[in-house]
């Protein structure tokens, strides 16, 4: 049977029988306002939870019903008998028709009329003497007969059983009767159980249904309903009921519900066992010959087993947590004009119920986001080749000890640009940053809180909140999330959960003489880290580093995160050190240790309130030789360590701000490469950033090549002398242009900082524009255009032979005060086509114009010493020979005013100044114009 | 857990009237040659030396933790509390076990003395001119014979977000 059904059926019954005897007791005390609403409030839970599950026959008893205990409660009519007689009428049909639905697991067909119009005459007030017996509603079909017959029980006719009833004591104000585990065969045949534990008042969130393995649940009929309430208090019926039990316990009592709070004192308990069992077995592995060997052993297998089967108790089917979900998805379906199907498989896994609990929501949450955000409209999918309905997939499975819930979707993938654009807008990272950034760190950013891509907000999603809750949610119950997407393929989201909260694995690791637990789950792997070992630890400016696989490891020393001090100061640094490479979400870290111990199953118990506060702690927990340890919590690693990047970039953040009031400020690329200082190149320049296998490396022409993107790449050096090594891999920065690369091999890519470029010594070497200081240091700042021009020969010549081949050059006047701009744009524009003059004044600038020399377009500085940009402007546009030749402003300040102030001078356009293809782009537009102006 | 392994001195007095009006019970101990009492029916064990796991991150005062009968107790330095200087490392110490909202804090102190039963008499209101430290973590002194005690608040003792500020 469905399990949502199931649970209604016991829920329903359970409500139904504390019904009939409030009813009764409403009936002596009429005017007890409590058990009035209380009535009131559990027929209306019928009604609510019968037109959840589209019970359209029932909803309608327990809706007329409901209409008349509505009136009582409101006053306006009084409660006498023959209402409340109705309303149990009315009861009893519920249960009848629950007896059906039980067995056939649908309601009868028919209809209730003449009842619900007789409540209706009540709740009008209408209602005169008794019911006519007519007006009884014809009981529904008997439900089928069960596989087990009574045939064996003493045969109990409903009138004796009603008999024993009346004389049984009223369970008057038990609210036993909400422990209801009743089971009857057939109609004929009564069978009363007692709940072991004398359940309170029905709670339906603290209670929990222990399925038995046949959720068959139980069959009760409507009129030995009452039986259930506790009245096994010893006398003929209960005996009877009670043999009748043992004898059909087979149907009976298939579940039974029992608080939660006893389950959770169970786990407790048997985590303690646990415990105590691995302290025993440890002495044992200290003991050669003990006569304790085989108990100890049995004792170990019985609590394995016991622990296995309370955590059983525990456990519910994950299909629990998702039964929301289609109504859900309908319905977005619809609001959202899409198709979508959605498939749910493993809905069997179970997991355990807090666990369960805790991720309901974010699952929600998250399927709401693929079906908004992640699936396409009809006509979108069917645009790109897709099937008009989008499909979601909610898998779920189990795997090495965890549970894996995926949540898939074939719609157009995460929008890296979108994600990209958003994060710059927010101040989450500098565009600098998400150069560096791989595609997978970039999709990072929607676990950011204040994190939206969604156009605009709509009803569903797109609000902000949301998957950064998702991933604190996920994160508290020590699970990990991890996002693929494939640009028009889809998304995927993968969770990964512990089994249950209580009892973990954990690798015990020692670090400066402390032990700690890491959970098994975000452990990945071992790594050996020593000088003989093909593993060392290398250093980025005293950040470690591990070289794994090809792949650059950030590593965290627990000793200074935990800032443990060495006990024995004189230690020299360990020979040998083990990494545990842990992994949060797509994030992989290394944690470097001292030594590494074996696995062990420990208990998580909460740290003392006095130290929550410390997030580098998920718990602590007593080993198996008695010590206290305290358990890792490796996203409280991760987050500390990605915290001082998040500090970066909210640093970024203020000097981005800064950069817009203070001028000059441009994002610079710190690097290294051979010998000397630092070096620097304008990030603006520099197309990407690019770690290249040197196996990959070939020569060409004598020069090194390497095939990227389809092309080849010729590598440049930096020092000449520099030899291109066989393996291993180096990184390299792209310099791009139309569709020719270069690539600059250096040592080491430092930073990216945003720093005021002053160039202070001219430089005597080529290739190198000069010194300025940078982040505190003597940087050499690299001239790009020398090492374009290493790289191709004919860079700056050849595309102009290739593009200006039948049109004379385009001349281009560049006014600036810096020499370093002068350095940075005549290469940068020479690339683009255009013939540059440089000068460092407007002075200077007309007296070209005096001299009789013509320009097509004038690029000019606003910020000038002597006569300023706006200035020259107007200088050349008042009766100048220049008078015609389109300008364009250069400037750092580019706000509206500055704007307007541009356009009176006589500049034609106005571009920011680091805005490279603004620059270009605003320089083709102005000659276009021009061209055709003229 | 409350059959604490009490001193055999404390047993004794243990049974003496505790509900006599205006009486008082307190376990004693010593700190720094300063007498401190607790009131007895917040104690729940009373330990020798103890092996602790020291808890990397924790404010000063938080000694370590450690199992007391497959419970996990966390330690207190009491001496770092009230500001006096760490026990030295020759002297092993003893530690008093309280409850506070179901969780175990074991004080760790010089030396635990017997339980004395006092009077309300020789009850008083912290000076005004002591130490603040240790105004705030006592509710009074008693003047005994001899000496002074100082009773200590639990709560307050181990409240720790009291001492960023002060």
């Amino acid at each position: 049977m469905d399990d949502l059904l199931s649970e209604f059926l016991t829920e329903t019954n359970e409500n139904l029988s504390v019904l009939d005897v409030e009813l009764v007791r409403l009936e002596q005390n009429p005017n007890n306002p409590e058990l009035l609403s209380n009535i009131f409030r559990l027929v209306h839970t019928i009604k609510g939870t019968c037109g959840f599950l589209g019970l359209p026959r029932l909803e309608k008893v327990a809706h007329a019903s409901e209409n008349v205990l509505g009136k009582f409660r409101d006053g306006e009519l009084t409660i006498n008998p023959e209402a409340v007689s109705l309303i149990l009428q009315a009861l009893d049909t519920i249960k009848s028709l629950l007896a059906v639905l039980e067995a056939t697991e649908a309601e009868p067909p028919g209809d209730d009329l003449p009842l619900i119009e007789r409540l209706n005459l009540c709740a009008e007030g209408k209602l005169g003497g008794p019911a006519p017996a007519a007006a009884a509603p014809p009981p529904p079909p008997p439900p089928t007969a069960p596989a087990v017959a009574a045939s064996e029980a003493r045969p109990v006719t409903l009138d004796e059983l009603e008999a024993l009833w009346n004389s049984t004591p009223g369970p008057n104000d038990t609210p036993a009767a909400a422990a209801a585990p009743a089971a009857s065969a057939a109609p004929s045949t009564a069978v009363a159980t007692r709940a072991p534990e004398p359940a309170e008042e029905p709670a339906p969130s603290h209670d929990l249904v222990v399925p038995d393995p046949e959720p068959a649940a139980a069959k009760m009929p409507a009129p030995v309903a009452p039986m259930a309430s506790g009245s096994a208090s010893g006398n003929g019926g209960a005996d009877a009921g009670a043999e009748a039990a043992t004898k059909e316990s087979a149907v009976a009592a298939q579940t039974i519900r029992v608080n939660v709070d006893l389950l959770e004192n169970l786990m407790t308990m048997v985590s303690e066992l646990v415990l105590t069992r691995n302290q025993l077995l440890q002495i044992l592995r200290s003991q050669k010959e003990s006569e304790f060997a085989a108990p100890l052993q049995r004792l170990n297998h019985v609590t394995s087993e016991l622990q296995e089967g309370v955590m059983k108790t525990r456990m519910q089917p994950i299909g629990n947590a998702w039964a929301k979900l289609p109504r859900l998805v309908r319905d977005l379906a619809h609001e959202l004009n899409k198709k979508i199907d959605l498939q749910m498989l493993g809905a069997d896994t179970e997991l355990d119920r807090q666990v369960l609990e805790l991720i309901k929501d974010p699952l929600t949450h998250m399927v709401r986001n693929s079906a908004d955000h992640g699936l396409e409209i009809p006509a979108e999918r069917l645009k790109s080749g897709k099937s008009e309905t989008g499909r979601i997939t909610l898998n779920a499975y189990h795997e090495g000890g965890h549970i894996i819930i995926e949540i898939q979707d074939d719609g157009k993938g995460l929008a890296i640009d979108k994600i990209k654009q958003k994060a710059i807008q927010n101040g989450m990272a500098s565009e600098g940053e998400l150069a560096s950034m791989t595609d997978q760190q970039i999709i990072q950013f929607i676990m950011k809180p204040g994190f939206s891509t969604a156009a605009k907000v709509t009803n569903v999603s797109g609000r902000g909140v949301g998957m950064d809750v998702v991933k604190t949610n996920i994160e508290k119950i020590g699970g990990t999330i991890e996002i693929k997407s494939a640009q028009g393929k889809g998304s995927t989201f993968v969770i990964k959960i512990p089994l249950t909260l209580a009892i973990v694995s954990a690798l015990i690791v020692e670090c400066a003489g402390e032990r700690f637990a890491i959970p098994q789950i975000s452990v990945v792997e071992l790594v050996r880290a020593a000088a003989d070992s093909e593993h060392t630890i290398e250093r980025l400016k005293g950040t470690p580093v591990l070289r794994l696989r090809n792949r650059l490891l950030p590593l965290v020393s627990l000793q200074q995160l935990l800032r443990l001090d060495d006990s024995e100061d004189a230690k020299k640094p360990a020979d040998e050190i083990f990494i545990v490479v842990t992994q949060v979400g797509t994030y992989t870290f290394g944690i470097m240790v001292d030594r590494v111990f074996d696995t062990e199953e420990i208990v998580v118990k909460p740290v003392a309130p006095i130290l929550r506060h410390i997030e580098m702690f998920s718990g602590n927990t007593i080993l198996g030789d008695g010590s206290v340890i305290m358990i890792l919590d490796p996203n409280g690693i991760a987050s500390a360590t990605g915290e001082m990047a998040m500090g970066e970039a909210a640093g970024k953040e203020t000097t981005a701000v800064q950069t817009q009031r203070q001028e000059d400020k441009m994002a610079l690329l710190l690097f290294r490469a051979g010998q000397g200082a630092p070096k620097a190149v304008p990030l603006s320049l520099v197309a990407r950033l690019e770690d290249v296998d040197l196996a990959t490396v070939e020569l060409s022409n004598g020069l090194p090549v390497v095939q990227y993107r389809g092309k080849l790449m010729p590598l440049v050096p930096i020092d000449p002398n520099f030899v291109v090594a066989n393996e291993g891999r180096q990184p390299v920065l792209v310099f791009a242009d139309g569709d020719r690369s270069m690539g600059l091999i250096v040592d080491e890519i430092v930073d990216i900082v945003e720093e005021k470029l002053n160039v202070q010594l001219a430089a005597e070497r080529p290739g190198l524009m000069g010194s300025a200081i940078i982040a505190g240091k003597a940087t050499e700042v690299i001239d790009a255009g020398f090492f374009l021009t290493q790289a191709y020969k004919d860079w700056f010549g050849s595309s102009t032979q290739e593009g200006f081949e039948e049109e004379k050059l385009q001349r281009v006047l560049l006014v600036d005060d810096s020499p370093f701009f002068r350095n940075l744009l005549t290469p940068l524009l020479s690339v683009a086509g255009y013939d540059v003059t440089a000068v460092e004044n407007a002075g200077d600038a007309l007296a070209l114009c005096e001299a009789g020399e013509d320009f097509d377009v004038i690029v000019s500085d606003i910020e000038m010493p002597g006569m300023s940009g706006f200035d020259f402007a107007e200088a050349v546009r008042h009766g100048s020979r220049w008078q015609g030749v389109p300008m364009v402003a250069l400037s750092s300040h580019a706000s509206a005013r500055d704007l307007d102030r541009g356009r009176i001078a006589g500049f034609n356009d106005y571009v920011a100044k680091f805005d490279r293809d603004a620059l270009l782009f605003a320089l083709q537009q102005t000659l276009t114009e021009q061209k055709g102006a003229a | 857990m409350s059959n604490a392994k009490l001193p055999s001195t404390v047993r004794k007095s243990k049974g003496d009237d505790l509900v006599v009006s205006g009486n008082q019970d307190y376990v004693t101990m010593t700190i720094a040659d300063q007498m401190f009492g607790i009131p007895v029916l917040q104690v729940q064990d009373v330990l020798g030396h103890q092996r602790i796991t020291r808890i990397p991150l924790a404010p000063p005062e938080v000694a370590g933790s450690l199992n007391l009968r497959g419970r996990i107790v966390t330690a207190i330095d009491v001496r770092l509390r009230l500001g006096l200087t760490g026990r030295p490392k020759d002297k092993p110490g003893m530690s008093i076990v309280v409850d506070l909202r179901g969780e175990l804090y074991s004080l760790m102190v010089d030396s635990v003395g017997e339980v004395l039963s006092l009077t309300k008499e020789d009850f008083e209101r912290n000076p005004a001119t002591l130490d603040p430290r240790w105004r705030e973590v006592s509710t009074g002194i008693y003047r005994l014979n001899g000496q002074l005690m100082v009773v200590l608040d639990v709560p307050r003792l181990l409240n720790f977000t009291t001492i960023e500020t002060a």
